[in-house]
C-alpha cells in the first residue's frame, strides 16, 4: 500500500450537526469517548499500510492542526511522506470569491498530488465511521482493473434507523456500479455509500481539471456520479459496522451503539487499532455508592453517582447523587451534586449545576453546548 | 559547551527480590501500579514536572523490558535535543568492565555522562518510590543553605524504621548523624533515596570511596556517613506527601488499595502534577449491563460483565459474566473467566484464569497474606487456588 496515497476530504455537509459544529469541523467531533471522527479513517489508512496522507481542510482549521499535530500518534511524522494538511484556498487574497466545492480545493493542491510519489489514490470522508483494512478493497481495485472503486455498505432497512445526507450506489450483479443518488432527503436502507473512493491518481487528476475547467466544482455529483457510463466503477461490498455521522441524532445513535460489544470490538479493533491524540489522564475511578450499567468511559473520569446507558469522555466528574442516564457527556464535563440528566448531549466543558434536572427526549436528544454552564 | 545546573541520575537497576514472581523478567522500576502506571513513571514524571530535562537512567537487573519503556523518553517529554533521558547500563572498558557494585559506585562509573552537562548540581534519585515531588524546591532550599548535600527525609512509622536510612537532624535541618538500617533506630526520619549533591563536592568523596577497597561503593552505607564524618554540611529536607517503598508483595497491594479511598493520600488526578506513561492505543472501556463497580480504578480497553469491588484494573481486563472480584490488582491484558471469584490477590499480565475458579477465598492461611498469579500464568477452568499460594 505504499503505492497509494490517502487523501482525506473535510469537505462534507455539517447543516443537520450545527450544535456539534459550530466551533469545530465535523471531523474533529470528539466521539466514541476518546476520539475524533477523522481518527477512524486516518487509522484505516494507517492500519492499511498508507504512509502518505493528504487531508484536505475546509474550514476552522485550528482544531483539526492542534489535534493531529506532526501525525506521530498515527506513526506519519516522517522524513519522507507522512501527514500533510492542506488548507483552504486563502480568500483574501480573492476577496469576492465564494466557496464553490471541493473540487476547487483538491486543484488548489494539485501540486500536492503531482508531487507524491504514488500511483494510486483513496479519497475519504471523516463522516462516515467504520474499521477496515483498504487492502482488502484495493486487490478488488486491481483484479476488476477498475478505473473507479466506490466502498459501499448494504444496509439492512431497521426500525428506527434512517440515514440522511447519504449517497446510495446501485451495484450489478458483476460488482459494477450503475447509478448513484445523492440523497438529500432521509432513507432507510440499501446500499449506501461509504464516501471512500480508490482510483489512480492520474485519474483523480484528470478528473479535477475537467470539471474544473468545465466550472464544476463536486467532486461526487460532477466528478463521479457523471462518468459512470464513460468509466469502468464498481463497488466494493463493506461488511462490518458503519455509521454516517450527518446529523445529531445519528452521532447520538453511533455513540450509542458502541454499547454493543459486538460493535465496540468491531469499531474499535476490527482491522487494527484505532489511534488518536493522547492525553495523560489516570484510569477511571468509580467511588463509593456507584451504579455503572451498559456504560463506556473514558481515562480520567471520577464517577460517584449513577451511570446508566451513556458514555462518558475523558475527565468527566458525576458528583455524588446525580443520575446520568442515555447520554453523551464529553470531556471535562461536570455534573453536579444530585443532578439528574437524560437523553443529553453534553459538548467539552460543561458543567451542570447541583440538583438540576435535564430531560431530553428519546428521540430528539438535548444538545448543551461546548463549554455552557447550565 | 553544553551546560545544565542540575542533572538527574536515576537508580533503576534494582531487582527487588522480595517481590518474588513479579520481578521475575522485569526491574522493579518496571512493575505496573495503579491501572497505568509503571514505578519509574513517578520519579520521571517528577523530574518533568520539576523543570529537569538532563536524566540519567541506570539499569543493570533484566533490562530489556525497562528500556523498552523509557525509549527516548517521549511520554514524559524527555525526548530533548539537548539533555533528555538517557538510559546508562553497565558497560566494559579498555582495563576490563564491571556491574555496578553499589549506588555510589554506578554513578561514579557514569562520571563522564554527567562531566559532559558540567553540572553545579546532581539528584541522585531511585526509580522505584512512588511519590509526587517537586525537585526544583528542593534545590531551592539546598542552594539557600550552601549544603554540600542535602536529602530528602519523610516520617516513617517506628516499628518501619529498621527498614531504611536513618538520621538525626538539629532545629536548622542540618544532618548530625545517619544511620542505615539501623537495628536500635534513634529517630524515625527516613531517607526517601533523593539526595541532591554539588558535584564538584560529589565527584571528590565518590572518588575517595573507589580507592576504599573495604567500601561497598553505597551512598547511605559510605559516602553520606564520609561525607558527614568529614564536617561537610548536610541538609535533611522534610517531605511530608504520600511516600512509598512497595519492596514487597504486600506493599504492592497496599499502595494499589492506597488509591481507591474517597480522598487518596496520593491524587493522580491533579492536572497540575500529571504523572505520565506510555498510553495504551485502547477503547474506553465498558461496564456490561447488570455488572457492577464499586471503588474500582479501571482502565482503557476492560470490558467488566461480573462484579468488582476494590479493586484496580490495567488496560485490556477482560472480567467475564458472574466473576466477582474483590481487593484485588489485575494487570494488563488478563482475561477472567465467567463465574471466577478472586479475593486479595496481584494477577500478572497477560495471565488467563478460567471460569469458575476460586482464587484467595480466605481460608486457614493467614488472612493478610496476597494470593499471587504469575505474568503470563494459565489456571485452569474450576481451580482451586488458596490465599497466599503463588502461581507461577
Amino acid at each position: 500500500m505504499k503505492n497509494v496515497l490517502g487523501l482525506i476530504n473535510l469537505h462534507e455537509n455539517e447543516e443537520l450537526l450545527k450544535e456539534l459544529t459550530r466551533q469545530r469541523p465535523l471531523a474533529a467531533v470528539p466521539f466514541g469517548g476518546r476520539y475524533r471522527l477523522v481518527d477512524f479513517v486516518l487509522s484505516n489508512m494507517v492500519n492499511s499500510g498508507i504512509v502518505n496522507v493528504g487531508i484536505v481542510v475546509k474550514h476552522k482549521a485550528r482544531s483539526i492542526m492542534d489535534h493531529l499535530r506532526s501525525g506521530k500518534e498515527w506513526d506519519l511524522a516522517r522524513k519522507r511522506d507522512g501527514l500533510f494538511i492542506l488548507p483552504p484556498p486563502d480568500h483574501t487574497h480573492y476577496s469576492n470569491s465564494i466557496y464553490k466545492g471541493d473540487l476547487e480545493h483538491f486543484h488548489n493542491h494539485v501540486d500536492f498530488l503531482q508531487r507524491s510519489s504514488q500511483e494510486y489514490v483513496i479519497v475519504a470522508g471523516s463522516h462516515t465511521v467504520y474499521n477496515t483494512d483498504y487492502r482488502e478493497a484495493f486487490r478488488y481495485h486491481l483484479e476488476k482493473q477498475a478505473d473507479i472503486t466506490i466502498i459501499y455498505k448494504e444496509e439492512q432497512p431497521a426500525p428506527g434507523k434512517q440515514y440522511s445526507l447519504a449517497t446510495l450506489v446501485k451495484v450489478d450483479d458483476g460488482g459494477r456500479v450503475t447509478d448513484m443518488q445523492v440523497s438529500t432527503g432521509r432513507i432507510a436502507g440499501g446500499p449506501v455509500c461509504l464516501e471512500t473512493f480508490i482510483m489512480r491518481k492520474s485519474l483523480l487528476l484528470e478528473i479535477i481539471e475537467d470539471c474544473v475547467a468545465h466550472g464544476e466544482y463536486d467532486f461526487v455529483k460532477e466528478g463521479i456520479v457523471k462518468r459512470l457510463g464513460r468509466l469502468r466503477v464498481y463497488g466494493f461490498p463493506f461488511t462490518g459496522y458503519m455509521a454516517k455521522i450527518n446529523s445529531v441524532q445519528a452521532y447520538f445513535r453511533a455513540n450509542m451503539d458502541l454499547l454493543q460489544p459486538e460493535v465496540w470490538q468491531d469499531l474499535f479493533l476490527k482491522s487494527g487499532p484505532v489511534y488518536t491524540k493522547v492525553k495523560d489522564e489516570p484510569p477511571a475511578n468509580y467511588r463509593d455508592q456507584v451504579a455503572a450499567s451498559n456504560v463506556l468511559v473514558a481515562n480520567g473520569c471520577i464517577i460517584e453517582g449513577r451511570v446508566e446507558n451513556s458514555l462518558l469522555f475523558r475527565s468527566v466528574r458525576v458528583h455524588r447523587g446525580a443520575y446520568v442516564n442515555n447520554c453523551i457527556i464529553m470531556q471535562k464535563g461536570e455534573i453536579g451534586p444530585n443532578a439528574v440528566l437524560e437523553n443529553v448531549i453534553c459538548d467539552k466543558d460543561v458543567h451542570i449545576s447541583a440538583a438540576k434536572r435535564l430531560i431530553g427526549d428519546k428521540n430528539y436528544v438535548m444538545v448543551i453546548e461546548k463549554g455552557m454552564k447550565v | 559547551m553544553l551546560h545544565k545546573e542540575c542533572v538527574a541520575m536515576i537508580l533503576a537497576g534494582g531487582q527487588g527480590s522480595r517481590l518474588g514472581v513479579l520481578t521475575k523478567t522485569v526491574a522493579k522500576p518496571a512493575i505496573p501500579f495503579g491501572g497505568k502506571y509503571r514505578l519509574i513513571d513517578f520519579t520521571l514524571s517528577n523530574c518533568h514536572n520539576s523543570g529537569i530535562d538532563t536524566v540519567g537512567v541506570l539499569t543493570q537487573y533484566q533490562p530489556f523490558e525497562l528500556h523498552n519503556y523509557i525509549g527516548i523518553g517521549t511520554p514524559w517529554d524527555l525526548d530533548r535535543n539537548t539533555g533528555g533521558v538517557h538510559i546508562l547500563p553497565p558497560f566494559v572498558r579498555a582495563r576490563g568492565g564491571e556491574w555496578y557494585q553499589g549506588t555510589a559506585n554506578a554513578i561514579h562509573q557514569n562520571a563522564t555522562f554527567i562531566e559532559q552537562f558540567s553540572p553545579q548540581y546532581v539528584i541522585v534519585l531511585s526509580g522505584d518510590h512512588i511519590y509526587k515531588m517537586d525537585y526544583s524546591r528542593m534545590l531551592a532550599f539546598h542552594k539557600q543553605s550552601a549544603a554540600d548535600a542535602t536529602i530528602a527525609v519523610i516520617e516513617v512509622p517506628w516499628k518501619e524504621a529498621t527498614r531504611f536510612g536513618i538520621m538525626n537532624a538539629d532545629e536548622e535541618g542540618r544532618i548530625t548523624e545517619f544511620a542505615e538500617k539501623p537495628k536500635q533506630p534513634k529517630s524515625n526520619l527516613a531517607s526517601m533515596g533523593v539526595y541532591i549533591f554539588s558535584w564538584k563536592v560529589l565527584r571528590k568523596y565518590l572518588e575517595l570511596d573507589e580507592k576504599d577497597k573495604s567500601s561497598s561503593h553505597d551512598f547511605g552505607k559510605n559516602v553520606i556517613p564520609a561525607m558527614l564524618e568529614s564536617g561537610r554540611k548536610m541538609m535533611a529536607y522534610a517531605f511530608d506527601g504520600y511516600w512509598r517503598d512497595v519492596g514487597t508483595v504486600e506493599s504492592l497491594w497496599e499502595a494499589n488499595m492506597d488509591l481507591l479511598s474517597d480522598r487518596p493520600a496520593l491524587d493522580l488526578y491533579d492536572p497540575g502534577w500529571r504523572i505520565f506513561s506510555i498510553n495504551p492505543t485502547q477503547p474506553p472501556h465498558f461496564v456490561a449491563e447488570g455488572a457492577k463497580a464499586r471503588r474500582v480504578i479501571a482502565s482503557v480497553g476492560c470490558r467488566i460483565f461480573g462484579e468488582v469491588e476494590n479493586a484496580v484494573l490495567f488496560p485490556g481486563v477482560h472480567v467475564g459474566p458472574g466473576a466477582v472480584i474483590r481487593d484485588s490488582v489485575i494487570m494488563e491484558g488478563v482475561r477472567i473467566g465467567a463465574n471466577t471469584v478472586i479475593e486479595q490477590a496481584i494477577v500478572g499480565q497477560d495471565a488467563v484464569v478460567g471460569d469458575g475458579c476460586q482464587i484467595g477465598l480466605a481460608g486457614d492461611a493467614a488472612a493478610e497474606a496476597i494470593t499471587v498469579v504469575g505474568e503470563r500464568a494459565r489456571v485452569g477452568a474450576d481451580s482451586l487456588i488458596p490465599r497466599g499460594a503463588v502461581v507461577e
